[in-house]
């Protein structure tokens, strides 16, 4: 139906009418005895560093909203392209559709130039969005590639932030992985050694911080390719739970078995022309 | 891509626009159209960003045109924004959707992707206006 208070068409992108209704929303209902449901965060820890063959990413597995875990083994290392992957911390659907969009974006350019996208234009297009929304979107990333400079790790903060480091940490549990990242780091490691430390790091931070726990997940990336290990070490503290709660066939014996047929007779039949032009 | 660095550029960015209250005819508010006024409604932009993005394009427009002024010339941004008018103008009536083909090419919006793009797509809003009065609307004869 035609509105006619609707004199253009509504621009694209985000759209702010619902703001002052929400603000009015929150006031009312925090007097009150309900709460607004809380974003999923995913109160991380996640780590990486640049070794002699590559650059290791990891990070662990736990999504928290609030107080209650909300996903036991959640996907925190985003793929960006063939050479760069990006671990994020923060609210959990900006780090995914932040790291998406980049993603497209690299996508288009290497599809138009034809060549693989390097880490420095990963970071500038990330550093250009988060610093337009002004740290609305809450997201912390930490970018790890291979190109034709080098191997490269970036960590880009949600107002805009960037650095390039040799070895770095975000997340709730970054203090403690950091202090492991410091102690053993060396440059120029070998690439076991530098899955071996990234895994300490990420176990530090798991056990010192509420808002991260479960499995540890590895990345390593190569000048060869990428070794996404999605389960490099799993919690021992893993719930013996099955998942799926249904029977086998068999499970209760068939006692007795009685079958009655119903007679029907056809009383009326009418056909009706279904018209296939 | 956005400038970088020459924010010393950008002295006079596009002014507070749309968020006095809505003038009808006459210079009064259009009660008809858009309701009660209320002064801390339309005094306050409620979202932190929802001033920097109204205008955020011309902004950028703006900084880009004054760096390539002091680059290359005045020719250059007048060619350019002889360019965007003359692609501007190729849409269909003010109800319908325009692809805006030559604008995006122009702009090197077609090789990019970002919130526009995802959020709110105007092929699927849920309003639809009257043509008549959007037609008058465009051509100022409102």
């Amino acid at each position: 139906m035609a509105l006619s208070n609707v004199l253009q068409i509504p621009t694209s992108g985000f759209n702010f009418e619902n703001v002052a209704r929400n603000v009015a929303l929150e006031s009312l209902l925090e007097g009150g005895h309900t709460k607004t449901p809380k974003p999923m965060k995913t109160g991380t820890t996640i780590a990486g560093l640049v070794c002699k063959e590559g650059v290791v990413l990891g990070a662990d597995t736990r999504a928290t909203s609030g107080e209650v875990v909300a996903d036991k083994m959640c996907a925190k290392i985003h793929y960006i392209s063939p050479n760069i992957y990006c671990c994020g911390a923060g609210t959990a659907a900006d780090t995914e559709k932040t790291t998406d969009l980049l993603s497209s974006n690299l996508t288009i350019f290497s599809m138009n130039s034809g060549r693989n996208p390097r880490v420095v234009m990963a970071v500038n297009i990330l550093q250009d969005m988060l610093f337009r929304y002004q740290g609305q979107i809450g997201a912390s990333l930490i970018l790890g590639g291979v190109d034709c400079n080098g191997n490269h790790l970036y960590t880009v903060g949600p107002y805009g932030s960037i650095d390039n480091v040799p070895y770095l940490a975000m997340g709730s549990g970054d203090l403690a992985a950091l202090g492991i990242l410091e102690d053993r780091f060396k440059p120029n490691m070998e690439m076991e050694e530098a899955k071996e430390l990234v895994r300490d790091a990420i176990h530090s931070g798991i056990m010192s911080d509420l808002g991260s726990g479960n499995n540890i997940d590895i990345c390593v990336i190569t000048k060869q390719g990428v070794d996404y290990i999605r389960a490099y070490q799993e919690s021992e503290y893993k719930d013996k739970r099955q998942k799926r709660y249904r029977y086998g066939p068999g499970t209760t014996s068939i006692l007795t078995e009685k079958i009655v047929p119903l007679d029907l007779e056809v009383v009326q039949e009418t056909v009706q022309r279904m018209d296939t032009a | 891509m956005n400038t970088r660095g020459l924010r010393s550029q950008l002295k006079d960015s596009v002014p507070v626009t749309g968020m006095g209250p809505q003038v009808g005819a006459y210079g009064v508010q259009d009660t008809l159209r858009s309701g009660f006024s209320s002064v801390k409604n339309e005094l306050l932009p409620s979202h932190v960003l929802e001033l920097s993005e109204k205008n955020f394009q011309l902004n950028q427009d703006k900084m880009n045109f004054s760096t390539l002024r002091n680059i290359q010339g005045l020719h250059a941004p007048l060619k350019l924004q002889m360019e965007y008018r003359a692609a501007r103008q190729i849409q269909r009536l003010p109800f319908l959707q325009s692809s805006h083909l030559a604008l995006d090419t122009l702009k090197g919006n077609d090789e990019s992707i970002s919130f526009e793009d995802i959020l709110n797509d105007p092929a699927q809003s849920e309003m639809m206006g009257e043509p008549h009065i959007m037609v008058e609307y465009k051509l100022g004869m409102m």
